[in-house]
Order: C-alpha cells, then structure tokens, then sequence
C-alpha cells in the first residue's frame, strides 16, 4: 500500500476529511467495505445456524441439491479467476488483457445467475418448490439473497467495465482503489457461495 | 456560522495547537464550506457530523414524547379501567369504543396491543438506540478523537435519511384503518408471520418490518462508518489507549450492532418469506379460527433463537453509549481521573463478548432443553461481574471527588443508581429457576425499563446536559435542569419500585384488564398510583422538551472556549465550530483524556505536552 501525498488521498470528494495519517495502512474505504462484508457474513451465518437448528428438529426432506449448483460454483470461481488476471494486468498496464478480461468476468457473473436459475427451475422440477419443506426453503432463501448481492455485484462490475472502456488505462491511486473495492465485493460474494454452496453439499444425506 | 461567535485572544489550547498540531492541508484544498452554500445543504441534507446529530436527537426527542404519551394511554386503561376514556375520542378516534347507552368510552384491546407494541418499539430502536447513539456517536467520534468528519461524510448523512425514512413508514403504520402491529415489540410469530392473526398482523406488521428494515441499514451505515472512523481517522497522538471511554463505548456499540443486526434482518427475511411465499419456517400446523393452517414444521423458536440473538445485544446496544457518557461526565463534573481507566475498557469488552451468548435467557419458558438453560444462566450470571467493576468504578470516581452538582452530573449520578437497582433484579431474572416464576410478569417489566430505559435515559439527559453548550453554543437552564432530574428520578422509582411487587405476585404483563382474576385486584390502587406517578414524571420531561428548545435561542452564551474545564479535544474547537472542527491545524494528542487534579493542576487538557519528567496519569 503506498503512502499518498500530505493532504490528499486522491480519490473521492469525500477525503477532504480524510487526515492523511494512514493509520491503519488501509485505506478507509477498503476497511469500511471490508466491515460491511463481515455484516452481510452475518446474516447468511445466522441462517446456516437457524438451518441446522430446524434440521435438528425433525421433519426435513432430505433431496440432492441439482447440477446446476455445481455448474454455477465452477463459474464463479471461474470469474474470480479472471478478475483477478484483469487486476494483475490493470496494474501492468496492460490495456487489452485488463478490458477484455474484465468483460469477461463481467459475463462470467451473468452465466452465474443463469445458473442459479436452471438451478431453481430443476428444483422445482424435482418438486420442491419453495414452501414445500423448510429443507428446500432455506436452499431458495439462501441462494436468492445470495442472487441479490451477486446482482450489485454485477452493477458494479458494469460500472468498472465502462471505467475501462471509456478511459484511457492510467492507473492512478484514485482508479485503483476503485478496482480494489470493486476487486474485494466480487471476491466476497464468491466466496460466500462457495460456502453455502459446500455448506449445503455437506448437509446432504 | 463558522467563526466564533465571541472574538477573544487565543486560547492556551489555540496556541498549542498552533505550534504543535498537525497540518493536513485541510484549508488549502477545501473551497470554503462548499456543502454549506445554502439552507438545505446546511441543515437538512448536510454531511456535517455535527449536523447530523443533531437531527438524530431531535428526531429521536419527537418519538420519545410520542412513544410517552402512548404508554400513558395504556396506563390510563390499567390504572382506571372503568374510567371513561370518551375525552379520548378526538385524538385516537375509532380506538376509543363509545357505549351508545352509558356513553361510557372504553379503549378498544387491539389498540391496546397496538399501543404497547409501538411503545416498545419506539423506545428501543428509535429513541434509545438512534436517538441515543446516533446522537453522541456522531457528535463526540470526530471531535473527540481530533478528526474533520467522519470517514464517509455521506454514507453518515444516508444513516440519517434511512432512519428518517423509516420512522415516516412507522408513522405511517399508525394511521392505519386496521391500526399498526400489534404482537409485541419481539415480533413473535404466529402473531407475526400470519397476516390475518390479528388486525394489526396484516398491513401494519408488513410495515413494521419495512421499517425496521430501513433502521437496520440506518443502523449498518452509521456503525460501518464509526469504526472506520476510530480506526483510520484518530489524530497524531490519539492511541487506542488515550480515547476517551465516550469513543470505547460508541466503537464497542458499533461493532456489536454491526455483528448481530444482520442477524435481526435475517429472521425478519424468514418471516417475510412465511407470509408471503408460504414457506414454513416459523409456522406449522396450528389451529386458527378452527381450521389447522396449511403449513407443515416451523418453529416459532427458531424465530426467537434469532430475534434474541440480536435482542440480548441490542440491549447493551442501548446501554453501552449511555455507560460512556456518563463515564465521561462523571469525571468531567467531579474533577477526578476516572477510577480504573483500562478496568473500564475492558469490562466493556467483556460485555460486548458476552452479550453474545446469553440470548437464550429470555427463553427459559420457551421450552428449551433445560440442560441447555444452565449454560445461559451461568454467561448471564457472569455479566454481572464486568457490571459490578463499571459500578465500582463509578463510584470510585465520585469518592473524594470535587462533585460539581449540576444537571449533568445528577443524571450521571442517577444513572449509576439506576443501573444498579435494575442490574440487581437481572441477577434473579437470570437464575432459570426463579425465572419460570417471574417470567413475562410485571417483575421483567420493571428490571428492564429501569436498568434500560430510565438508565439509559439518564445517560442520554447526562449528555445532552453535558455537551449542549457543544452542541449549541449556550447553556441549558441549571434550574429547570435540576427539577427536571429530581422529577425524573423520584418519579421513575415511584413507577417502577410498585411493579417488583406486582410482579412477584404473578400479574402477567401485556394483559388488557384483570378483573377476572379476583387476587390481583388488590392491586388496585398500587396501579392507579403508577398511573398517577408516570403522567407527573411525563410532565417533567415536558419540562425538559421546554427547557431544550427554549436554550437553543435564549439560554446563557458559552463565552469561553471550554465552560466545564475538559480535558478531551472538542473543548479544543471554537465555541461554534463549522464544518472541519477545526480552523487551522488538527490538534495533537499528547496525554490520555483524563488528567484532572494533577500535579497541582485542575485539569490538563489533551493536547498540553508532557512536562519534562512528568509521569503519566494513565498506568495505574
Ligand atoms: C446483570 C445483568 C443482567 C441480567 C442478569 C439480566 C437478565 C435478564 C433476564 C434473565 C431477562 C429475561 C426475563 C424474562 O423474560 O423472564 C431479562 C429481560 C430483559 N433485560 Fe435484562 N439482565 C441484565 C441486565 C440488563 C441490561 C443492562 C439491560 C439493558 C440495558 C437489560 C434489558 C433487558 C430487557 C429489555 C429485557 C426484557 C425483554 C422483553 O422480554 O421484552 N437487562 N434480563
Ligand atoms: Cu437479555
């Protein structure tokens, strides 16, 4: 993390507040993202932990979760994976590998949901619909809530895409930041699936 | 209003801070106060965290007098049941059930529920967590640690919109033709989760849970940016050891908000999906009306699993910043170190760790394996002891000390004593043994309003006494300041002391009327007295309310820069500081918060160096 000129963090209005002590060495946006990750991480904690209350209680029909879960997992991780390569790339100036891979998780995060939903449609194929059973209705609750923060993820992906379209490749404090924020969520949400993902495989009869 | 208000010579504090603060440019690149170009910009959509607390308190006075003047309606009904409540009738309307014979007016009993469901509601959330910690958290976080603004200036002022935004939906509620929520301020299901449980289950709870889901985000927004701010923000100097206890407790606050809110949030999605996607998470197949529901295995504990997990903390939630302001002020006002400085720090951590496993005592009647209860009523046993050492220290504090008895310290003063009568009756709550007998009785009742609402009430009346001139540059009234204290306190045992007895006699609470139980009739005229002892202590804080706007515009002017000889930055800043807190440099910290009658000296102000061979006041 380098050190930013007295007086100015580049980025954002807001910093005229910012002091330029660098407490932490972490930029106070990064810290405060990093803090509401851990919030969403709780609640997503607290429904794992409800399921397995209610799963103690008896009356849980036990089902194999469809294909499509694992489809969707491999592709996910698959777009970290790319974001990752685009972030090496931004850092190197490497404008082609930067856009395109960049797009590509960007596409990459759309195949996600579409996943998702060839998931919940061969749920309820199987016949479990989301009433059904508490078993099927924490799989729905979970991955919908999970689907909504995928879905600002990919606005913000968006919005990062248009960044390096529309630009120039200059990586100034100020873009990167950007990315790294954008870099983290993406990050966050994968792994959060991933977790219920195996979570919920672990579940299984 | 940037400037200060009385032209003097520069302080001793101005001119240190002059030679030795530390220059982060701020003036240099900052066009003036650009945010404050206009009206709006200044006071409505502002991003000054000053500003901002402002609306949080003020917002949160206008709930505390709603939600007051509800409880005295139900109180009315408990304390004068075969009154007539027809007088009533232009206010609440339709509630209020005119016998067309008698003319006798009786207040309808799902009003009743609606009223004591809003009551709570109000009270804990938006009075005592926002009104409370919104306020002094974004008041003293900045100035006290020596920062120009929070570390998201904006995301502050989105907390604020997202908590204004939802009191209009809970405002809304209660114009309602089917009248607001009506289950409880826990939201327990059935009542909850079945729209037509009861008249308030439908559109009144869909819109509780609406705006409670905004408070959460209000709520997320607010602590996100707390600590960030105590971590990244603090000045040059300020370690995490020189903080003021104030900062520890709203940093504490936070992050406990931040890790069991969500939790909050989760149960209510639960409940959200039951009444609307007809899952069963909480609902099974009970009988309403005479038919079974069409739902299969929930359980309405797991709902209470959850909702606790963020109750029980939500509590100390409530209580934590009100235990930092009086701190704070207790030592202000007794010209005293605090006692056991790292004593206290630490005691709040031990809280804030333990307030997570102790949920399930507010279950001991759920129907939880008794084994498992033993684990809680050991955890909550063990709160006590953290609790006892802040008490200690408190008092330890006022031992010896030089009290200067105004209305700051008074109410800081009460607040202990609150806090112990109350944290005593936990002690017999938290034994799950003696609990089967207390529970959902009046006993509860008075342990939680006394050792939270009035103590945390006290804490929130210590601060606003303490930090008004802060806030607005003048002093409040000492006089009615005084009476309000001695109203308050006198008034709130007299509520509270009778409801113990009540209580122990097994008078169930959330009951509309007991004249069909004959032995709880000689209760009577002791509820009748609570009734009369809670309208007196509601005027006093008509008092309050008087005295508070009153002083913005004609209380006595602060003429110097630190009226109650601090020794925390804030006093640092002009009397009415603008946007940045400070005009020149950001001040540096040199000492920790609480050097009073050192070395000779009355109080040693934060940013006065060490003098050479000078021990420091803060490893004992
Ligand atoms: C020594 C510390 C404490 C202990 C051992 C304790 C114990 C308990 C127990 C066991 C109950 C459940 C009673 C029942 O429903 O049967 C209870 C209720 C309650 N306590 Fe405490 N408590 C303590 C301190 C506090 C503090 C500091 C606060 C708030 C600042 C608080 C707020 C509440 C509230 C709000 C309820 C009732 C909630 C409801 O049912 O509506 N307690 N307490
Ligand atoms: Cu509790």
């Amino acid at each position: 993390m380098e050190r930013t000129i007295p007086g100015k963090y580049q980025n954002g209005k807001e910093d005229r507040f910012a002091n330029n002590l660098n407490r932490n060495k972490i930029h106070p946006q990064k810290f405060a993202l990093l803090v509401a990750c851990g919030s969403i991480m709780m609640m997503f904690a607290a429904w794992t932990s409800a399921y397995l209350v209610r799963k103690a209680a008896g009356n849980w029909l036990e089902f194999q979760l469809p294909p499509a879960f694992v489809l969707s997992t491999v592709v996910i991780l698959l777009s970290s994976l790319t974001l990752h390569a685009s972030y090496r790339a931004f850092l190197k100036s490497q404008e082609k590998q930067y856009r395109y891979l960049l797009l590509g998780t960007l596409a990459l995060g759309f195949v996600f949901l579409f996943c998702q939903y060839r998931g919940w449609t061969a749920l309820s194929q199987m016949g479990i619909e989301i009433g059904t059973n508490p078993s099927g209705s924490f799989v729905y609750v979970l991955s919908y809530v999970h689907a909504a923060h995928i879905v600002g993820g990919l606005a913000v992906l968006a919005v990062a895409c248009l960044h390096a379209f529309a630009q120039k490749l200059n990586p100034t404090p100020k873009r990167k930041l950007r990315f790294e924020l954008t870099f983290i969520y993406w990050h966050f949400v994968d792994l959060l699936w991933v977790y219920l993902f195996l979570f919920l495989l672990s579940q299984q009869a | 209003m940037a400037t200060v208000d009385i032209k003097s010579p520069k302080t001793q504090e101005e001119q240190l801070i002059e030679t030795l603060g530390f220059d982060d440019h701020f003036h240099d690149h900052h066009e003036g106060d650009k945010y404050r170009s206009n009206f709006i910009n200044t006071y409505v959509f502002s991003m000054d965290h000053k500003i901002i607390a402002k609306q949080f308190l003020i917002t949160g006075m206008i709930w505390a007098l709603i939600g007051a003047m509800m409880s005295l309606v139900f109180r009315l009904q408990l304390g004068f049941p075969e009154e007539s409540m027809a007088w009533l009738k232009p206010v609440l309307g339709k509630w209020i059930i005119i016998n067309p014979e008698t003319g006798m007016g009786t207040l309808s009993q799902d009003f009743y529920y609606a009223l004591v469901t809003m009551h709570g509601t109000i009270l804990v959330f938006f009075v005592l967590t926002a009104g409370l910690s919104g306020t002094f958290s974004n008041l003293l976080i900045p100035l006290q640690l020596g920062a120009r603004d929070m570390a998201s200036p904006f995301l502050n002022m989105l907390s604020y919109w997202f908590f204004f935004m939802s009191s209009l939906v809970m405002m809304y509620s209660l114009f309602l033709s089917t009248g607001p929520f009506s289950g409880g301020w826990t939201a327990y299901p059935p009542l909850s989760a079945l729209p037509q449980a009861s008249s308030g289950s439908g559109t009144g709870m869909t819109l509780w849970i609406l705006s409670l889901t905004l408070f959460v985000v209000s709520v997320l927004l607010g602590g996100i940016n707390y600590i960030t701010t105590v971590l990244n923000l603090r000045t040059k100097g300020m370690s995490l050891w020189r903080m003021p206890l104030t900062i520890w407790a709203f940093f504490v606050t936070a992050i406990i908000g931040l890790l069991s809110f969500p939790v909050l949030v989760s149960g209510f999605l639960l409940l959200m999906f039951d009444r609307g996607m007809g899952t069963s998470f909480y609902l099974s197949e009970i009988f309403v009306g005479g038919q079974a529901l069409d739902h299969v295995g929930g359980s309405p504990i797991l709902y209470q699993h959850l909702f606790w997990f963020l109750g029980h903390p939500e509590v100390y939630i409530i209580i934590l910043p009100a235990m930092g302001l009086v701190s704070e002020v207790l030592s202000v006002q007794s010209r005293k170190p605090i006692f056991g400085y790292k004593a206290m720090v630490f005691s709040i951590l031990a809280i804030a760790f333990l307030s997570f496993i102790v949920w399930a005592h507010h279950m001991f009647m759920s129907g939880v394996n008794p084994f498992i209860s033993n684990f809680f009523v050991v955890f909550t046993l063990i709160i006590a002891v953290p609790s006892a050492v802040k008490v200690f220290n408190w008092i330890t504090t006022l031992y010896g000390g030089n009290i200067r008895f105004n209305a700051a310290s008074m109410f800081a003063i009460g607040f202990v004593s609150m806090f112990i009568s109350g944290g005593l009756t936990g002690i017999f709550l938290g034994n799950s043994a003696i609990d089967i007998q207390q529970h959902d009785t009046y006993f509860v009742v008075a342990h939680f309003h006394i050792v939270m609402g009035i103590a945390a009430f006290f804490g929130m009346f210590a601060g606003i006494y303490n930090w008004f001139p802060k806030m607005y540059g003048r002093f409040m009234n000492e006089t009615l300041g005084k009476i309000h204290f001695w109203g308050t306190i006198i008034g709130a045992y007299a509520i509270f002391w009778p409801m113990h007895y009540i209580g122990m006699a097994g008078v169930p609470r959330r009951y509309y009327k007991f004249d069909t139980f004959t032995s709880f009739s000689q209760f009577d005229d002791m509820n009748k007295f609570i009734t009369i002892a809670a309208i007196i202590t509601f005027s006093f804080q008509v008092l309050f309310v008087v005295n508070f706007f009153y002083s913005i515009w004609k209380g006595k002017k602060v003429t110097t820069q630190n009226p109650w000889g601090a020794t925390t930055l804030e006093w640092t800043t002009p009397i009415r500081p603008g946007h940045g807190n400070w005009e020149g440099k950001l001040p540096t910290v040199q000492r920790w918060a609480y050097d009073y009658g050192k070395d000779g000296k009355e109080f040693v102000t934060q940013v006065t160096p060490m003098a050479e061979g000078e021990v420091s006041g803060d490893d004992h």
